[in-house]
């Protein structure tokens, strides 16, 4: 599997051919797009359209106010006992991590979904440094056994059927009996569940995410519904909440608003299992939480995009609901685009993380069908954001030079309209004659047309020389 | 609507190419709405330069339409997505355009996708024509979801006498055209219109419809490539009571 986003389209060539994917991902409707549906039924469209109208407006003001925000959050935390650490790039977060976890004396890691790590390479990471963290999150968990990346960032496992997931296990949990059952869906709950208890009692350290960061109260959110996050961070002596600068808002008032967007797009829930406020180190008098307590905040290019046409792209709240909406992802699926975000969320966010260059095939691929900017809760404008990337790349030469030759010559005629004129009118009368049974099967320099369909035969003339006629 | 409105017909790139039965569809149904039909100098609407980033060749491309089509009182194109570009992209294109921003504005405000002019803006509310088929009506995304187009085609679809709309399952989901994506990704674009192909088969129409030419062109140039009996046409021609050769016959 390639990790490159260059190699977007061969990647997803090879997906499309991948029936047990199909299949998989042939799960996108029912399992997200209706339940998201019936949620905005249940919650009321009109209601559902300016709960996303006040939630736009949450994001946009967090984004307008980052700085201030970021600091009182950080002295909210430090007050409490916490510790705020900045990370400006993959590098420096990865150290930071390395470096707590070795002041800590940890040996032993456990680590809840966090799509960030993900994007930094923390995992890989820790594991050359001889600190190998354990996923708790099923999906993760599944993943991480199979050595591959997420391709669903809140289903790291979808790409995967329950057979797949089977075989998996009883590849890794060798040493239980070769014979037990693993049909259900439960049984390999079950057993994920029986192999990470050990792991979570016997853990030094947790590493989990957080879906917002509230300014005024110096609170991290995490939502789960596995309740592996707050074990996670519960039962370790050092709790490491790891996550992207964009994530605060103004205060928890603000954070439940976009919780009740975030469940509702994500999975369909009017609320998650688990919705947990992490605020510090365990406080005297309390019965339980971490010793020590971290956030790291990690930029890594997110606010090199502030003030740009790419902005609105911080808004993201990681739902998810674009990807499950997208036709493109239901193609090819999470692993083709070869980056952690997929998806529409991908083809607006990588290229400004990555490089125009190296992520141009994630805003290419895309019809700018625009369903996903009509089911994000909080409105980014998707497709603008895309074309936004395409115009980058038109403008710094790095799009295929046969495009932009074609381009060139085709509004070149387009630009002068008797030429047009008499360029459509043979066209026309070509096509027409090259027609058998009554469509054009190839055409020189149109191969990828050709590769997958005809082309229906014209009528013969242009509507402009029969107008013309008839005038 | 005392005096005669003079319409500015924007016929579309595809359709002056492969079927100008649609453009006379479309002349015929807006003169049936009371309206002065005439057909300025045109080339393309700049759609695939602005969606490929080549902003300067869509600024370019719109200028000399913006131009031609300002003496109407309205622009209409038989297209969603054509009538998108002026109305939803024009302003964007020329947003640097200080001189030509406020003229963009204005045209895009007067800009409207055929079947939706004539129900909306002309109050037409059905045709004396007569069909025979089982149809069902393929709505192009940029119908949909930038000119927000949905009843109007099947209203008026409604009140052809002898023809049976059936909907599809997934009326909102992308038949996968999408312009040069059909050619930047053809594998992408092949597996989305089987899928779009699977769903108006399960209609039981033997007739397909839509919009936009340039989806019907990529579906049905699809069915031909795998030899499915099918008939495609743009809505105007049934509206119009055309019933000569479809698409590709």
């Amino acid at each position: 599997m390639s990790l490159d986003p260059r190699d977007f389209r061969k990647a997803g060539q090879a997906a499309l051919h991948d029936e047990s994917l199909r299949i998989a991902l042939s799960r996108l409707k029912t399992h997200f797009a209706l339940g998201r549906a019936r949620a905005v039924e249940r919650y009321g469209q009109e209601e559902w359209k300016a709960l996303r109208e006040q939630g736009r407006a949450i994001r946009d003001y967090a984004l307008a106010n980052l700085d201030t925000l970021l600091e009182q959050f950080e002295r909210a935390v430090v007050t409490r006992g916490g510790h705020v650490h900045w990370a400006r790039d993959a590098k420096e977060a990865r150290e930071i991590v390395l470096r707590i976890l070795q002041d800590a004396g940890a040996k032993s890691v456990i680590k809840g979904k966090s799509m960030v790590s993900e994007e930094i390479g923390l995992n890989p990471f820790l594991e050359a440094s001889g600190i190998a963290p354990v996923e708790t999150d099923l999906g993760e968990y599944i993943v991480q056994l199979r050595r591959e990346p997420p391709s669903h960032i809140i289903a790291p496992a979808f790409h995967l059927n329950k057979e797949d997931v089977a075989e998996t296990f009883r590849e890794a949990h060798a040493a239980l009996d070769p014979d037990r059952p693993l049909i259900k869906r439960t049984e390999l709950v079950a057993e994920a569940r029986r192999m990470l208890r050990a792991r979570f009692e016997s853990a030094d350290a947790g590493i989990t995410g957080a879906n917002f960061l509230t300014a005024e109260e110096g609170a991290a959110v995490l939502v789960t519904n596995e309740g592996n996050g707050d074990l996670t961070r519960l039962l370790p002596k050092t709790h490491i909440v790891f996550t992207g600068v964009e994530k605060v808002v103004a205060n928890l008032e603000q954070a439940a608003v976009l919780l009740r967007l975030l469940t509702r797009s994500a999975t369909g829930q009017d609320i998650s299992s688990y919705v947990t406020v992490m605020r510090g180190p365990r406080a005297l008098g309390e019965a339980d939480g971490p010793e020590n307590f971290h956030v790291v905040l990690v930029d890594n290019g997110r606010t090199r995009l502030l003030g740009t046409e790419a902005e609105e792209v911080l808004r993201c709240i990681r739902c998810a609901a674009c990807l499950n909406h997208c036709p493109v992802y239901a193609a090819v699926g999470g692993h083709s685009y070869g980056a952690t975000y997929t998806g529409p969320i991908g083809a607006a966010l990588n290229p400004g993380l990555m490089g125009v260059d190296v992520a141009r095939h994630h805003p290419n691929a895309s019809t700018f069908c625009g369903r996903c900017a009509e089911v994000c809760p909080v409105k980014i404008p998707l497709p603008k954001i895309m074309r936004h990337w395409r115009a980058r790349e038109y403008a710094s030469g790095l799009a295929p030079k046969s495009m932009m030759a074609g381009l060139g010559i085709w509004a070149f005629f387009a630009k002068h309209p008797a030429l047009y004129r008499v360029a459509a009118a043979n066209g026309a009368r070509l096509l027409k004659l090259m027609a058998r049974n009554g469509r054009v099967h190839a055409l020189p320099l149109m191969h990828n047309w050709f590769a997958v369909r005809d082309f229906p035969a014209p009528q013969g003339k242009t509507f402009r020389e029969l107008w013309a006629a008839r005038k | 609507m005392n005096a005669r409105p003079k319409v500015g017909l924007f016929v579309t790139c595809l359709v002056d190419l492969v079927r100008p039965n649609v453009g006379f569809a479309a002349v015929n149904l807006l003169e049936q709405a009371g309206c002065n039909v005439d057909v300025p100098v045109q080339t393309c609407c700049g759609q695939p330069a602005w969606n490929s980033g080549a902003d300067k060749h869509a600024a370019d491309l719109a200028r000399p339409l913006i131009e031609a089509f300002e003496p109407f009182d309205y622009v209409v194109a038989p297209s969603g997505s054509c009538a998108g570009m002026i109305k939803r992209h024009y302003p964007e294109a020329l947003a640097n355009d200080a001189q030509w921003l406020p003229r963009a504005q204005a045209l895009a405000a007067k800009t409207h996708e055929l079947v939706s002019f004539l129900v909306n803006v002309r109050g037409m509310k059905q045709v004396e024509v007569r069909g025979a088929a089982r149809v069902c009506y393929h709505d192009s995304c940029s119908s949909l979801r930038e000119m927000r187009v949905r009843e109007e085609p099947r209203a008026l679809l409604a009140s052809v006498e002898g023809v049976e709309v059936s909907e599809l399952k997934e009326p909102e989901v992308c038949c996968g055209f999408g312009g040069l994506f059909s050619v930047k990704y053809p594998e992408i674009s092949e597996r989305m219109a089987d899928g779009k192909i699977a769903d108006v088969q399960s209609t039981g129409a033997d007739l397909m419809l839509g919009g936009d030419l340039g989806c019907l062109l990529h579906l049905k140039g699809r069915m031909q490539r795998n030899g499915i009996k099918l008939r495609v046409r743009h809505v105007a021609e049934v509206l119009a009571g055309m019933d000569d050769q479809a698409l590709g016959e």
